[in-house]
């Protein structure tokens, strides 16, 4: 295992374990705010201007822009032919397009 | 492969963790579709159609699912346990979790 692939290990086991909690967070809020159906209303009732899901889902998107880049690099390599600097450099620009995407949506709800 | 019910628990891990991360982008930009708040309740009209709601649930089971394998992963990994306690527990888990989310799901 090369240096490079070392951190990659560790950042995916970390990663994961911050993952872990905030999605047992996140499968009861769902199971909660689905009740009696969904409106963009009551998303942002309850997460505008609150600091607490703001930092919550914030670390969510890091941890999940990491751990999915990671993830999916791992897949790729395993499954097809595909590998080398075009790989790292495809699943880096994954990485950052989820980093990317997810803070917009934090902004936008809270 | 040391035994199928590892095997299968490692196929899960992989189709879930690829249906997440290609999900995670589409999510992610409905979200944002907040800043104009009649977009996106344009769209949460559109999840209350039951094949919608059906593919939701999907995607619940292979969030928990996910999870729970991921955690079976963290305890192989860090806990000197013996294995097929291991993956007796972690899938017993996996499963009955899996089952619950998506019974309260359709439940509710």
């Amino acid at each position: 295992m090369s240096r490079a692939d070392l951190w990659l290990y560790v950042a995916q086991r970390v990663s994961a374990m911050i993952l872990a909690p905030l999605v047992i967070v996140h499968l009861l809020t769902i199971i909660y705010a689905i009740q009696g159906g969904l409106t963009a209303a009551e998303i942002l009732q309850r997460t505008q201007g609150s600091l607490l899901w703001g930092s919550l889902y914030g670390l969510f998107v890091v941890a999940v822009a990491v751990h999915g880049s990671i993830g999916l690099r791992a897949i790729i390599k395993e499954m097809s032919i595909w590998r080398g600097r075009s790989l790292d450099l495809a699943m880096g620009l994954f990485g950052l397009s989820l980093l990317y995407l997810g803070m917009r949506a934090v902004m936008a709800v809270v | 492969m040391r035994n199928q019910a590892s095997y299968w628990a490692f196929i899960v891990h992989r189709i879930s963790g690829l249906g997440l991360a290609l999900f995670l982008p589409f999510h992610f930009y409905v979200l944002s579709l907040a800043l104009e708040e009649a977009r996106l309740n344009n769209f949460l009209q559109w999840t209350d159609a039951p094949l919608v709601k059906l593919a939701e649930s999907g995607l619940v089971l292979l969030l928990a699912a996910h999870m729970a394998g991921g955690l079976r992963l963290l305890v192989l990994e860090f806990f000197p346990w013996h294995d097929w306690q291991k993956t007796v527990i972690a899938l017993g888990a996996a499963v009955a979790f899996a089952f619950g989310i998506l019974f309260l799901m359709r439940a509710i």
